[in-house]
């Protein structure tokens, strides 16, 4: 395999000229999304790095796609504002560019929306080596196709992605999490049914199936003077006598093991499975059955699993369910597998972005 | 181009009341909100059903006539302007709430569904739908679709993009794609995102599946009158520093002022030279937190009147009063045009400033409403079209204040879309190879531009 790291954005532009197949990569944190692209050249995005604009009072940054997310972390802090997306494997060395090419985004997503949300702009090569941008870098922006959604989830079909534009907000000045458990899995969907439709401002909301027992976590955030009261509410709309409050470095700590997926063993193929609260009890039966280490964050739409067993079993199953899957870590052959959303508007879209498949495709396993 | 084999089986198609081609009847159909811009169709049709449509998309495409799709035809872009060689799809009667599904948080509806009747249904289960167009009590679904409506609350909420889950579209050669899921988070690319604000040149969303919000459990809304549209304008740049997330801020000037006054009696202070409008909403608790330093902000900030609304009826005259500034403005002047620039929050005294200084220059009056949170300007450019050049000379001044939007990192529009209008500013936003691979997916999705052709770029 032969691999560049391109210092510049004209050095991606000259690789992606000289080779006929070649596979974008970033900080490498969610090995199982990297496609496969027979015989292709790799680039590498990571010395394509630094903050190009932040300006805080505009709530919106530009960065090279091989920045860390760790180091915009620290700097959108600094001035008191945050990723609202809260994308996963940030100490893991996720870059930005990888956060929008996955098109993954963490429990915080529940309370402001998901990477396709934040994203303003973009810029990329594209297969004829050329630079292009989509988008903007204000906050609101409706001129020309929205490119810059189309490569949320592109897994680097369409191009080398060199340089993106986020919208950032203030970061809650204080956190606490709630955290009840549950004999029954019934007893706590029940419950995060009842929290999805309160006004309650919730920054997450997950469920966790485990041996025994069901945990149901909400997470509250703003100035520290309203959470005692609004946790106290928060408790009086739960059914469980086993309740725990967490706060400061304890409760800071649990979110950031959770978006590094400290949960899930070495080993195991990480998968994510998109759905509804309403699809959870069957699909957990079938997890349940596996002793698959999993949780449904986002209000239940979103289902993480940690699955030891045959891979091909899980894309069966799923497809059955009518689900589907991404493998995030772990050889699974194919990285998209369940039941195939592929249509006719996507194959247009690669013919029009990458005609001769320059880029690799993403295809669902048989 | 067969339109006389297309019209036969448009007959077969359709009743007589519901395939309109006299010309008294096309009248209605020759321009949308944007109306210095007319063109007479050769038809248009009033589909019922879903398939309907679907069938008369196959029919265009087969006999390679192009089609309009129009909603409520509230576009300020010029939208929904017909082809004289071609077909109007009139949307409004595909207005069936499919599903409220609450506990999905989640509506189905059909594209000609109206905007506000989405939070209508959704209103019993505590739910709401958040875009919010001025037009909202008029403009269809589908037309948000087509341009990614946005309104008061995007800096919070975001646009009418960030509301949708998933789609049914007819592409324009009549091929039926489901995009996205009813889920929150999907596997693989956005091709909804990408959907979304394709101007109609992708094809017709014929059903939407939206994202719905527990409806905001407390509002607070401030208004704060100044001597100076500066004053304004710096007290937005001083509540965004301050780590506060209002739902919504507004400015205008005093000629809008003086506008929504005269049509709503909105109870504005008459002689403000700005107004600001800034509205929290949330948890009671805390909009009842964030308001005290709210409040702080605006008491340091030079405003010689500050009023809070005291209930839900006050709130909402003050909405009322800005929703309708766009229509209003047509007291003080027989014609105008609408702009909808885009500028970084950090330059809006400075454009305004340049927008004052055009109208100066020109002697052509320039009402300035606008979405402030977002640095999202709509100068009202006055004029009257039965003096000879009026026109083109507001044509002008809206041209030089894009060109303003553009050279400070902004954009030529925020929500109202490119359209016919603003075509032939593309180029000054976009180089030609990002212009290249837009009409590079143009040329694919629709090869014979048959789907609301002669929009966004320019020809």
């Amino acid at each position: 395999m032969i691999v560049a790291a391109p210092q510049t954005i004209q050095e991606v532009q000259e690789v992606v000229r000289a080779h006929e197949r070649v596979s974008p990569r970033g900080g490498e944190s969610k090995p199982g999304l990297i496609l496969h692209h027979e015989g292709a050249f790799q680039i590498k995005t990571n010395a394509l790095r630094g903050i190009l604009q932040y300006q805080p009072d505009e709530f919106t940054f530009t960065a090279l796609a091989g920045t860390p997310l760790l180091e915009i972390e620290a700097h959108l802090g600094q001035h008191g504002q945050y990723l609202p997306f809260d994308p996963p494997l940030v100490e893991a060395g996720a870059t930005l560019g990888g956060a929008a090419a996955s098109g993954l985004s963490g429990a915080g997503r529940y309370r402001f929306g998901g990477g396709r949300d934040f994203i303003l702009g973009v810029r990329y090569v594209d297969s004829e080596g050329r630079l292009v941008s989509g988008g903007g870098k204000v906050v609101k922006n409706a001129a020309g196709f929205d490119l810059p959604k189309l490569m949320i989830g592109c897994l680097g079909q369409y191009g080398v992605l060199v340089e993106l534009s986020f919208k950032v907000f203030p970061l809650p000045q204080a956190f606490c999490t709630l955290q009840a458990e549950y004999a029954a899995l019934g007893q706590a969907l029940a419950d995060l049914n009842t929290l999805n439709l309160q006004p309650l401002e919730l920054f997450a909301l997950e469920l966790i199936p485990a041996v025994g027992v069901v945990l149901l976590r909400a997470r509250l955030g703003g100035r520290v003077e309203t959470l005692a009261a609004r946790a106290k509410r928060l408790r009086n709309l739960l059914h469980s006598d086993q309740l725990t409050s967490l706060e400061g470095e304890a409760e800071a700590r649990l979110w950031r093991d959770e978006r590094e997926f400290a949960w899930a063993p070495e080993g195991y193929c990480l998968v994510k499975i998109p759905l509804t609260p309403r699809r959870v009890s069957e699909l957990d039966e079938i997890l349940a059955a596996h002793q698959a280490h999993r949780r449904y964050s986002v209000g239940a739409n979103l289902c993480w699993v940690a699955w030891q067993a045959d891979i091909a079993d899980l894309h069966l199953r799923l497809k059955g369910l009518k689900l589907s899957g991404m493998v995030v870590r772990g050889d699974a052959g194919s990285v998209l597998i369940g039941a195939a959303e592929q249509n006719e508007f996507a194959r247009r879209v690669k013919q029009a972005l990458d005609p001769y498949c320059k880029f690799p495709v993403a295809t669902y396993a048989a | 181009m067969d339109f006389p084999a297309l019209y036969s089986a448009l007959m077969e198609l359709y009743p007589a009341e519901r395939l309109l081609t006299k010309p008294a009847q096309l009248a209605a159909y020759e321009s949308d909100a944007l109306t210095s811009y007319r063109a007479r169709p050769k038809a248009v049709v009033i589909p019922e059903t879903q398939d309907e449509v679907i069938q008369t998309v196959r029919l265009c495409h087969r006999y390679r006539v192009p089609f309009v799709a129009r909603g409520s035809g509230t576009s300020l872009s010029g939208a929904s302007l017909p082809l004289p060689e071609g077909i109007v799809i009139a949307m409004n009667r595909l207005n069936r709430v499919i599903r409220i599904d609450p506990e999905q948080r989640l509506a189905v509806v059909e594209a000609g569904v109206i905007n506000l009747d989405v939070s209508r249904a959704a209103a019993p289960y505590g739910l709401y739908y958040a875009p919010d167009p001025s037009s909202q009590p008029i403009c269809t679904i589908g037309g948000n679709l087509a341009f990614n409506s946005g309104g008061a609350h995007c800096l919070k909420y975001g646009m009418t993009s960030n509301h949708v889950l998933a789609l049914k579209v007819v592409l324009p050669d009549g091929e039926v794609v489901q995009l996205g899921g009813e889920s929150l988070e999907t596997c693989g690319p956005d091709l909804v995102g990408l959907f979304v604000g394709s101007e109609g040149l992708f094809g017709i969303a014929l059903e939407a599946t939206l994202r719905l919000l527990p409806k905001p459990e407390a509002f607070k809304t401030i208004l704060a009158a100044y001597d100076a549209l500066e004053k304004a304008g710096a007290t937005v740049s001083k509540i965004v520093a301050s780590g506060l997330l209002p739902g919504a801020i507004e400015i205008m000037d005093n000629l809008a002022i003086q506008a929504a006054e005269a049509a709503v009696n909105a109870g504005y202070p008459r002689d403000a030279q700005g107004l600001l409008i800034v509205e929290l909403d949330g948890e009671a608790i805390s909009v009842e937190t964030d308001f005290a330093f709210l409040q702080e902000i605006i008491a340091a900030s030079g405003a010689y009147e500050v009023r809070i609304a005291q209930d839900e009826a006050e709130r909402l005259r003050i909405w009322k009063g800005r929703k309708s500034a766009f229509s209003a403005v047509g007291r003080l002047s027989p014609d105008y045009l609408v702009q909808d620039g885009v500028v970084p929050r950090s330059r809006l005294s400075d454009a305004l400033g340049q927008v004052q200084r055009l109208s100066q220059e020109t002697g052509i009056r320039i009402a300035n409403v606008f979405h402030a949170g977002d640095g999202n300007l709509h100068p009202l450019i006055l004029f009257d079209g039965r003096q000879a050049g009026a026109i083109e000379r507001a044509e002008e001044v809206a041209g030089e204040i894009l060109k303003l939007c553009i050279e400070y990192g902004g954009s030529i529009t925020g929500e109202h879309g490119i359209g016919v209008e603003k075509r032939h500013f593309l180029p000054l936003m976009f180089s030609p190879a990002d212009l290249e691979v837009m009409c590079a997916l143009h040329r694919q999705i629709d090869p014979e531009q048959i789907s609301n052709r002669g929009k966004m770029f320019p020809s």
